[in-house]
């Protein structure tokens, strides 16, 4: 059975060559449009959470990897990254190694623009349910994904960066980013110094840069990815600050768990993951949403030029697209998810086991399915103009190194 | 030296020194049976759960495998490569000689990840796809150097004159090889390809570079602490390979022979120290 | 013995190999190739090759966005380190916790060393080494794991501190707990060389010392610690240059950026090789002064 596979996937290999031979036009036109029998395996690069199946001690019931395995014959393994600038560094220096990757926005334009991912055919995929601002044919948030009309992938989760804090500990609730930012609150030092945490990558210039556009209008900040080198400096200065109060800094997700959960950190940025294990530990960690607004992401996953196993990865994608797998993943991970079709199986679920449908519209759950609040996040994109990534990775080791 | 007050302040700092050592891996033998996911002081609960988690990790097996692959095939390399090299720099005089055991210290001198950056660049410039082979070269060129010390050292306590009298009784070059020169360094060898294995085994800069989707246990150990709920699973799996890691060592230490005692393997051990870290 | 003609090239004993040997007895230049050759090329080809290749990249630049590399010449990347004074306090950062860790590895090994080396039965020593050995087949990434528990916030250490009294310690994610465990980390390393160089004093130099009537310390100072000096410096050779290139540790214990950690952070984050490339440069160039230094003292005798 597997070698008969195997001539299937050579010959179909072969086909796929002879067609890209073929052809003249050098546009990702090209996009594969049917798919054909499936590999043996699929490799994807994916954020930490997107993948389970069924190993997780606690959580076996979360597992959408297996069923995939059993209907496509594909074995799935896994890279996990701890950002966005990892995935980016994978996906374009270990060529013919990886079929696709989970990307955010802040990865996914400048794979696009190394040609790392290719262009898929949208008739592939049934996009009908997708929420309209990421809707490839009539989304208008959807730069971070299509690009001169060719479409790079389909959507998957999205959601905020919020505040977590300690509910215990950090009184009255936060409704600022002030709490984390400041190192002065009402006249007097702030009282959560040395218990502070952000996320340890450039990218988190921007959670700054946000605040900045609130707190200090005379910059003239209107998109915190969009920075001048003044307004850059700005955001820098006010992150210094931050540092002689950071408790620990994280990379890994774990480490912000782990500080939340022995009561070493009661405030900082975080994703929706990271409250959900937290939480279990610890029920004083909660969320808020700060009056000044998040950061957020919103992932697409995504299509190697040199995958090795491009049946099986288109194969995944159709199947990641499915409502009642997007659903069991938001629950998971705490997301949105892009398809809408999911939202109310999520609500449905969580009813059942804890009682708590109405989780889906708060910002744990990204507000599933609710158009304004997607609009509202300021989701993670690639800086480039007037100061460029490799400008605010130079800012992030002066802000971290001092 | 000898006196009394001193005899004691050495047994006293030999003791703190063996705890210092062992401390961290009681920890993972206590954490290894602990209950719960945080590991939290005092640890809580007993079970031996972890070792069911690791063991069905399909991920943590496949990397078991090609760890002990891939740290057999660089040993192997660095076998050939570092004797060749040895008896090139102890029996020729030529021009470079000095170079050459320079370059040949070099990928362990230097910190690994310069190492592992200028591999991978220099293979993804050259167009060459990452796989197990890759991790394989990385680790044998930093392996090279531990046998090449051990042989070389032993080289250097060998007397040439029974070399000298092997000819002279008439043996030809291989005869002398086969029946003088390679029964004389054999605990050498193995020693060298021993520590080249364990350095191969635990190697994860290198191989973080090197690699592509393939799995390998540092690997493994590296994605599992930074996940929330499995991590107390690697405890399981270092203690395995401590315990397993028991029986070369062991072995190592009986070549040595009876005659030797345990100070001359490790005569050549610091070399072979030189983790590529 | 420079000409004594032994030579590993040879495969097998049957009579072509006799009559290879013999002909390569004969021809000392083919026989040094065939010997050298494979080494050669491997360490000076590959490795050295992609040293150099390494390095020029430091003199290019990269695109962010497409994130390839423009080979136009310049010095560009010299001028971000040395215009920001951010990487002047991160190296003198790491090389002053590279000398912390050697000085107390130095102070841990030196006892049981010396008691291997001079004052154990030949099975305590045995034992004793394998005790020292064996902790480096334990994963580093799990040892160090473990340090990463012991120094938690409520972990074993600061628990510990408080029953003896000291109630206010902040070890975890600080300095303290990098520096403990990469004092951990390479201490067999450092264990190792001067076990080796004790070993080699002659007893009767101890005789002497105190038959002439020198007390404990003076013999110490003027003949075991001159001795041991080639062992010392050659282990804090493997403490400071290994402590100079991590940068695993210390985000597993820690959340300080060393050079390490901005070499990957460039490399492996932000994927800027030629700054990572040109940043690199720095480690190399103090290990090579270290490398220079211990040449001095003897030490490459003593590895």
């Amino acid at each position: 059975m597997r070698n008969v596979r195997r001539w299937w996937a050579a010959l179909g290999a072969l086909a796929l060559v002879a067609a890209a031979c073929g052809e003249d036009g050098t546009t990702s036109a090209s996009a594969i449009s049917s798919i054909g029998p499936t590999e043996d395996a699929l490799n994807l690069i994916a954020w930490v959470g997107y993948t389970e199946d069924g190993t997780t001690e606690g959580y076996e019931q979360y597992d959408w990897i297996t069923p995939f395995e059993d209907q496509t014959g594909c074995e799935v393994s896994v890279k996990y990254a701890d950002s966005s600038d990892e995935m980016y560094n994978l996906m374009t220096t270990q060529e013919g190694q990886w079929d696709g990757v989970s990307a955010s926005g802040d990865s996914s334009n400048r794979l696009i623009a190394s040609d790392a991912v290719a262009a898929i055919d949208p008739a592939l995929f049934d996009f009908t349910d997708v929420i309209p601002p990421l809707n490839p044919t009539t989304g208008d948030e959807t730069s971070q994904y299509v690009v001169d009309g060719n479409v790079y992938g389909v959507p998957w989760m999205y959601g905020p960066n919020f505040l977590m804090y300690n509910e215990d500990v950090v009184q009255p609730a936060p409704t600022s980013w002030d709490v984390v930012f400041e190192t002065e609150l009402n006249g007097a030092a702030n009282p959560y110094a040395g218990k502070i945490t952000a996320y340890d990558f450039p990218i988190y210039i921007a959670d700054a840069a946000l605040y900045l556009m609130t707190h200090q209008p005379d910059l003239g900040i209107t998109d915190p990815y969009s920075l001048t080198e003044e307004q850059l400096d700005a955001a820098t200065e006010l992150l210094q600050g931050q540092a002689t109060m950071i408790e620990q800094y994280w990379g890994a997700y774990t480490i912000e768990i782990d500080g939340f959960v022995n009561n070493s950190m009661v405030a900082g940025t975080a994703w929706p993951v990271n409250l959900s294990y937290a939480e279990v530990d610890n029920p004083a960690v909660v969320a808020a949403e700060p009056t000044e607004g998040m950061t957020g992401w919103a992932d697409t996953w995504m299509m190697s030029t040199s995958a090795p196993h491009p049946n099986c990865m288109l194969s995944w994608m159709q199947y990641s697209l499915q409502a009642d797998v997007q659903a069991q993943v938001a629950e998971y991970y705490g997301a949105a998810a892009s398809n809408s079709a999911a939202c109310p199986i999520l609500r449905t679920s969580l009813d059942e086991q804890f009682d708590f449908g109405d989780a889906v519209d708060t910002v744990r759950y990204g507000y599933c399915g609710n158009e304004q609040f997607l609009r509202d996040l300021w989701l993670w994109r690639t800086p480039q103009e007037p100061t460029d990534y490799s400008v605010w990775t130079q800012k992030w080791t002066e802000i971290r190194g001092a | 030296m000898e006196g009394r007050g001193a005899k004691l302040v050495i047994r006293l700092g030999t003791a703190f020194t063996l705890f210092f050592l062992y401390l961290p891996l009681a920890v993972v033998l206590i954490y290894a049976f602990n209950r719960t996911v945080s590991q939290a002081w005092p640890p809580r609960g007993f079970t031996t759960r972890w070792f069911v988690v690791a063991w069905n990790s399909a991920d943590m097996r496949e990397g078991l495998v090609n760890s002990i692959v891939i740290a057999l095939v660089a040993a192997a390399v660095a076998l050939v490569l570092g004797s060749l090299a040895a008896f090139a720099v102890h029996r020729y005089r030529f021009f470079g000689r000095e170079t050459v055991s320079f370059a040949l210290v070099l990928p362990i001198a230097l910190p690994g990840i310069i190492t592992a950056m200028a591999l991978r660049s220099a293979m993804s410039t050259t167009g060459v796809t990452f796989s197990l082979w890759t991790i394989m070269i990385g680790h044998a060129t930093f392996c090279v150097v531990v046998v090449f010390n051990n042989v070389v050292a032993r080289l250097r306590r060998t007397s040439g004159s029974i070399v000298e009298a092997s000819m002279d009784l008439g043996a030809d070059g291989w005869q002398t090889f086969r029946h003088v020169t390679l029964p004389s360094i054999s605990t050498a060898l193995v020693a060298g390809a021993l520590l080249a294995f364990a350095l191969s085994f635990d190697e994860i800069i290198v191989t973080n570079f090197l690699s592509g989707a393939e799995i390998t246990l540092p690997k493994w150990i590296y994605n599992t602490i930074r996940l929330p709920k499995n991590r107390p699973a690697v405890n399981a799996v270092a203690l395995i390979v401590i315990v397993l890691s028991m029986i070369p060592v062991y072995f190592a230490q009986r070549l040595a022979g009876p005659g030797e005692t345990a100070g001359r393997p490790t005569r050549a051990m610091p070399t072979a120290g030189g983790a590529p870290k | 013995m420079a000409d004594a003609p032994t030579d590993l090239a040879a495969p097998a004993p049957a009579g072509p190999v006799r009559r290879g040997s013999s002909y390569l007895n004969t021809h000392h230049r083919t026989r040094l190739g065939l010997t050298l050759g494979l080494p050669v090329v491997w360490i000076g080809v590959i490795y050295l090759g992609a040293l150099i290749l390494l390095f020029l990249n430091a003199f290019w630049r990269v695109d962010t966005l497409t994130g390839t590399i423009t080979r136009d010449w310049g010095f560009q990347n010299f001028e971000t380190l040395w215009s920001s004074p951010v990487y002047r306090t991160i190296t003198i950062r790491t090389v002053g916790i590279a000398a912390a860790v050697t000085v107390a590895d130095i102070v841990l090994a030196f006892p049981l060393a010396y008691y291997a080396a001079r004052m154990a039965t030949p099975r305590v020593r045995a034992l004793l080494l394998i005790l020292v050995v064996l902790p480096l087949w334990s994963s580093y990434l799990v040892k160090a794991f473990a340090w990463q528990t012991i120094t938690a916030h409520n972990g074993l250490l600061e628990s510990f501190l408080r029953l003896v009294g000291i109630s206010d310690a902040n070890i975890a994610s600080s300095q303290w707990a990098i520096w403990l465990t990469f004092t951990y980390l390479w201490l067999p390393f450092v264990i190792l060389p001067i076990y080796a160089s004790l070993e080699r004093i002659p007893a009767s130099y101890l005789e002497a010392s105190g038959d002439l009537g020198a007390k404990g310390w003076k013999t110490f100072r003027h003949v075991v610690w001159p001795m041991a000096i080639p062992g010392v410096v050659a282990g804090s050779i493997f403490s400071f240059s290994l402590t100079l290139g991590d940068y695993i540790a210390p985000t597993l214990v820690g959340s300080t950026k060393f050079i390490g950690n901005v070499i990957y952070d460039n490399v492996g984050v932000a994927n800027n090789l030629p700054l990572a490339a040109a940043f690199a440069l720095v480690p190399v160039v103090i290990i090579a002064i270290y490398l220079a230094l211990a040449k001095r003292t003897g030490a490459f005798e003593a590895l």
